[in-house]
């Protein structure tokens, strides 16, 4: 292989220099920051930046910003101010599992929040459990992590499946129909969704007419919404997520499904109803959390917060996620004078958010047995615009408290296991 | 079953006539400059932004006219600046670069217009189904299919009559002769570039219409195309024509029966080819081997 | 080799190898930490597989990070399944990534160049949907859980590389030293003599009457062994295995490291790995758009550093 006379060099040094200038100054700054401070103490974050679930991430990661602002203007967690060390998993398994050893070796993080994806979630919980390092789950939902899986160092901000699918089954029985037709994403999300769905409606006495299993990244529904109509049901359930979502939906609403079949399902969320166009905006869903609640003390400032740092635009339940996060370790540290992961775990059990976190209008509190948080399910209708807010796409209509839509603690297949 | 069979089939045609746009653009810059373009599912993309930020001040229509040939001007940048150098050399070389380059256009468009999915409207005649029978076919995908039959017509029209035309294939076959008899070869090796990314940006704005846009589509898109040079045969632009509708269709078909297969399919698909015609359906023998 | 180059190399050695045993204390202070030292070997291994082919046969494989993931999951499943045994484990992983490796070989020896490129990828995808649908036994997405490494039982004492990040070290290190003694020693056999003779010119080598493609299959399936061999390694770093590590993103990772750090050395893709991913773990904890930064390492080190660093190193000192 010989290699051509570089004759474009000349021209391509000073780009490249250029290119390296801009580089290092991306690269210097933060160090210049960190380097005031003392004692800090680190809060650890992991979330997917870059990847499919980027979007979601981000939001996050605002949120927790916004939380360890707030804790740090009322002094910190234990009189020292606190730092939030963000790092990239890039939606990959082993990466995450690197960052959470960083983190903790290298960085000396107290705690840890972290990480949309379920899969890279649990790994990390490993890490921290082996570690002991005290870990909230803000936005992964499987299951098992406050289930089969469950362990004294972590705790769960969002809903497992369970709650998603009992918020809204009895719901949709009622008003809609006892034929149920599913679009379930394939992976453990949708299998465990799908699955408590199912058992829902057979208690209920209803029937499913089909379940179109779909792989993640699936663009064209078409063939799978061929079969759905084919089938006659009362409504369609979509458990499909973030652009899955949008491009079934778009594709309902095209083939004009939605005039013959209704059309619902559980986990809904404001960054898919804004990626689709107006039309498209329809059904039944549960949101996790929602920024307009009308009444609710202490939203309407979060949601004036976020907006100054979200360039303008509204927190969604991601926002919320990433701030109660972070906010719990604050509030937990401070009322137990400690920052001892083992002290904290137990102290978190049955754990009661105050109004200014947990935004919602029913008790929301960490439960003991399982460690999963009882937070809402705010249950509406998409709506196509915005009546007030060209934001406001959602009409809540109904927020049921968690406890009424989780399974009991005995029921989870959770057996904490503490260290001696 | 029949009538589900017949839609299934009808949709893996529209489905496969997107397929056989894009690879058509990765198989003109595959055939004549030997480079496998990993960046093609990002000049997709790009060119899917681009429109969504024209279509404000042009319309629909004005950003489906002008958002193709922006993005392969920016081919056109990128293939005279990053891709030449690299012609004399081994193929390795090219096919990282453009695997660089691919994540850095999914940074970038991410960066630029955000994470966060992005809705596209399309005119609102389009976006109705054929008749409540025919509901899934929609205008708006036969509209993308009369895109691909005038786009794949042209580029034969364009390949077989013009100079360029020509010069390509010939220069696909001999490309040594072809400068021998005096073509700039430089020249020919960018336009047929821009052809390709043409298509490509082309393909990223119909794409939008139908699936919105994000940043990181563009990958999964980029796979048919591959399988679909492979099974139709590299070298010939009528057999990844071929290739491109026989996975649409291939695909729709396993919808059916096997719906999470559907997917799978092609590859199981590609690997039949392989082992039985290994140059692919209509690929010639010696072809880049 | 004259004396003096003898010496030279000797010494080279003594340096690469004193570096890998003192990570652990030097990597700390210069901001490392121990677990990043193990992935770097780990990757490094898996690059220098690749580079088994790529700079030693001349053959461009896209797709492997198939046969690495397949190591991975072949690790995991055979601790969650077989026994709670570690080397078992990596044995398993090593045979179902060379095994793989050597039906698929056999598919493809025939083509050259950009289409056998192509087409590696596209098998190395086929691994990947696998994995992803196959999830009663892959785990799908969401991966392969619930095993870990097991501690080294040697009867009177026992290594505990679960939870001590050092002892993990050391034993990858280990594994890593006998891993690349093996390759060494191909290397340096007449098959390896082969193999580059392949790579100079293949047509002579088939005037020669060398079996090309017979010999180009079973260097295909050595490098199957030893990526799967690093697959496995992997499988033990996280606890975990999953399809990221099987998608075509990952070969191309493995084929930049190679190519960083020089194709045409021995231990080129090692530091080619150690430079990739130290910087992609710097990178992404400074800047979101770490992503664009290895994009432009691409397209800078295929421009400028054909012959990776290793290759600008050595042109500088035969100069």
């Amino acid at each position: 292989m010989t290699t051509p006379p570089f004759s474009y060099r000349p021209d391509r040094r000073t780009v490249l220099k250029g290119t390296a200038a801009a580089g290092l100054v991306q690269v210097t700054a933060p160090f210049i920051i960190q380097a005031r401070g003392e004692a800090p103490l680190r809060i650890g974050m992991i979330d997917p930046l870059t990847g499919v679930y980027a979007a979601p991430a981000q939001n996050e990661v605002t949120g927790a910003k916004l939380a360890v602002d707030q804790m740090n203007a009322k002094g910190g967690i234990l009189g020292r101010p606190v730092e939030l060390l963000v790092e990239d998993s890039a939606n990959d398994v082993g990466t995450g599992v690197q960052k959470a050893r960083k983190l903790i070796e290298r960085d000396q993080v107290t705690f840890l929040i972290g990480d949309v994806n379920s899969g890279i979630a649990q790994a990390i919980a490993q890490v921290t459990n082996e570690k002991k390092v005290l870990h909230i789950v803000s936005g992964g939902h499987t299951d098992t992590i406050t289930g089969k899986d469950c362990k004294w160092n972590v705790y769960r901000v969002c809903n497992t499946t369970r709650m998603e699918a009992n918020s809204v089954s009895d719901l949709l029985f009622n008003k809609y129909g006892k034929k149920w037709h599913f679009v379930t994403p394939d992976y453990a999300f949708g299998h465990t969704l799908q699955g408590a769905l199912d058992a829902n409606l057979k208690r209920l006495g209803g029937t499913v007419t089909g379940n179109e299993l779909t792989p993640l990244g699936t663009t064209d529904f078409s063939a799978y919404l061929i079969k759905a109509r084919a089938a006659n049901p009362d409504v369609l359930l979509l458990l499909v997520q973030g652009s899955d979502m949008i491009n079934c939906l778009k594709q309902i609403v095209q083939f004009g499904i939605d005039k013959q079949i209704h059309v619902a399902g559980t986990q809904q969320e404001l960054e898919s109803l804004e990626g689709l166009p107006p039309e498209a905006r329809i059904g039944i869903w549960m949101f996790e959390w929602y920024w307009k609640q009308a009444g609710v003390p202490n939203v309407a400032e979060f949601v004036a917060e976020i907006r100054k740092r979200n360039g303008g635009k509204v927190p969604t339940a991601r926002h919320w996620f990433g701030y109660t996060s972070a906010m719990t370790f604050a509030l937990v540290a401070n009322r137990e004078k400690s920052v001892d992961s083992l002290q904290l775990a137990r102290a978190l059990g049955d754990f009661e958010l105050p109004p200014e976190v947990k935004l919602q209008p029913n008790k929301c509190y960490y439960r003991k047995g399982d460690h999963q948080l009882m937070t809402s399910a705010f249950i509406g209708e998409a709506v196509s615009n915005g009546k007030d807010d060209p934001e406001d796409l959602f009409r809540v209509d109904n927020v049921v408290p968690g406890d009424k839509t989780s399974p009991a603690e005995t029921e989870t297949g959770c057996a904490l296991q503490w260290p001696a | 079953m029949t009538q589900l069979l017949l839609f299934n089939v009808t949709n893996g045609l529209i489905i496969g006539a997107f397929y056989v746009l894009m690879a058509l653009g990765l198989s003109l810059i595959l055939n004549l400059s030997n480079v496998i373009n990993f960046a093609h599912g990002g000049f997709l993309v790009v060119g899917g932004y681009i429109a969504y930020t024209i279509t404000p001040y042009l319309g629909f229509w004005g950003a489906l006219l002008v958002a193709p040939p922006l993005t392969a001007v920016l081919g056109l940048a990128i293939e005279r600046a990053l891709i030449r150098p690299l012609y004399g050399r081994d193929p390795l070389y090219s096919l990282l670069l453009t695997f660089g380059l691919a994540f850095i256009f999914e940074d970038m468009t991410r960066f630029i217009w955000g994470a966060q999915g992005l809705p596209v409207t399309i005119p609102a005649f389009l976006a109705r189904p054929l008749s409540s029978e025919f509901f899934f076919i929609t205008g708006y995908r036969l509209f993308m299919v009369g895109m691909v039959i005038v786009s794949v017509t042209l580029l034969f029209v364009l390949l077989r009559y013009t100079r360029l035309g020509i010069r390509i294939r010939a220069g696909t076959l001999d490309l040594e002769t072809v400068s021998a008899l005096g073509v700039n070869v430089r020249m020919l090796r960018s336009l047929n570039f821009a052809v390709g990314i043409f298509l490509a940006g082309l393909s990223g704005v119909l794409a939008a219409g139908q699936l919105g846009l994000e940043p990181t589509m563009g990958a999964g898109l980029l796979m048919p195309s591959f399988i679909a040079i492979i099974v139709g045969g590299v070298g010939s632009l009528t057999g990844t024509l071929l290739g491109g509708l026989l996975i649409g269709v291939a695909s729709g078909v396993t919808a059916v029966y096997f719906p999470s297969a559907s997917e799978a399919v092609m590859y199981v698909l590609m690997a039949v080819v392989l082992l039985i015609r290994p140059r692919g359906l209509l690929g010639e023998e010696g072809m880049l081997t | 080799m004259t004396g003096g180059e003898g010496a030279r190399k000797l010494i080279a050695l003594g340096a690469i190898w004193a570096a890998l045993l003192l990570a652990p204390y030097w990597m700390p202070p210069l901001g490392g930490y121990t677990a990043l030292g193990t992935r770097v070997l780990v990757l490094g291994l898996a690059a220098m597989s690749v580079n088994f082919l790529l700079g030693f046969t001349g053959v461009l494989s896209f797709g492997h990070a198939a046969y690495f993931g397949l190591g991975a999951y072949g690790a995991g499943l055979a601790l969650k399944f077989l026994a709670p045994s570690t080397p078992l484990s990596l044995i398993c992983g090593m045979l179902v990534g060379g095994i793989a490796g050597a039906i698929l070989g056999a598919l493809i020896v025939r083509r050259r160049g950009v289409y056998f490129a192509m087409v590696t990828i596209a098998f190395g995808q086929v691994f990947y949907y696998i994995a992803f649908q196959w999830s009663p036994v892959t785990g799908g997405d969401d991966g392969l859980r619930g095993f870990s490494r097991r501690p080294l039982d040697f009867g009177a004492f026992s290594i505990d590389i679960l939870s001590n990040a050092e002892s993990f070290y050391y034993f990858v290190l280990f594994c890593f030293a006998l891993a690349a003694a093996a390759m060494g020693f191909v290397l340096r056999s007449p098959f390896g003599r082969t193999m580059i003779a392949i790579r100079e010119n293949e047509r002579r080598a088939r005037f020669l009457g060398i079996p090309v493609e017979r010999h180009i299959w079973i260097a295909f399936t050595l490098s199957c062994f030893f990526i799967g061999f690093a697959g496995a390694l992997y499988a033990l770093l996280n606890n975990f295995a999953d399809p990221k590590g099987l998608h075509y993103s990952q070969s191309g990772d493995f084929v930049i490291m190679a190519v960083m750090g020089g194709m045409r050395s021995f231990w080129g893709p090692l530091l080619g790995a150690a430079v990739f991913v130290i910087l992609q773990d710097y990178l992404s904890s400074i800047t979101v758009n770490w992503m664009s930064f290895i994009g432009l390492l691409f397209v800078f080190v295929v421009l400028f550093f054909p012959r990776g660093l290793l290759g600008a190193i050595r042109r500088k000192v035969q100069a």
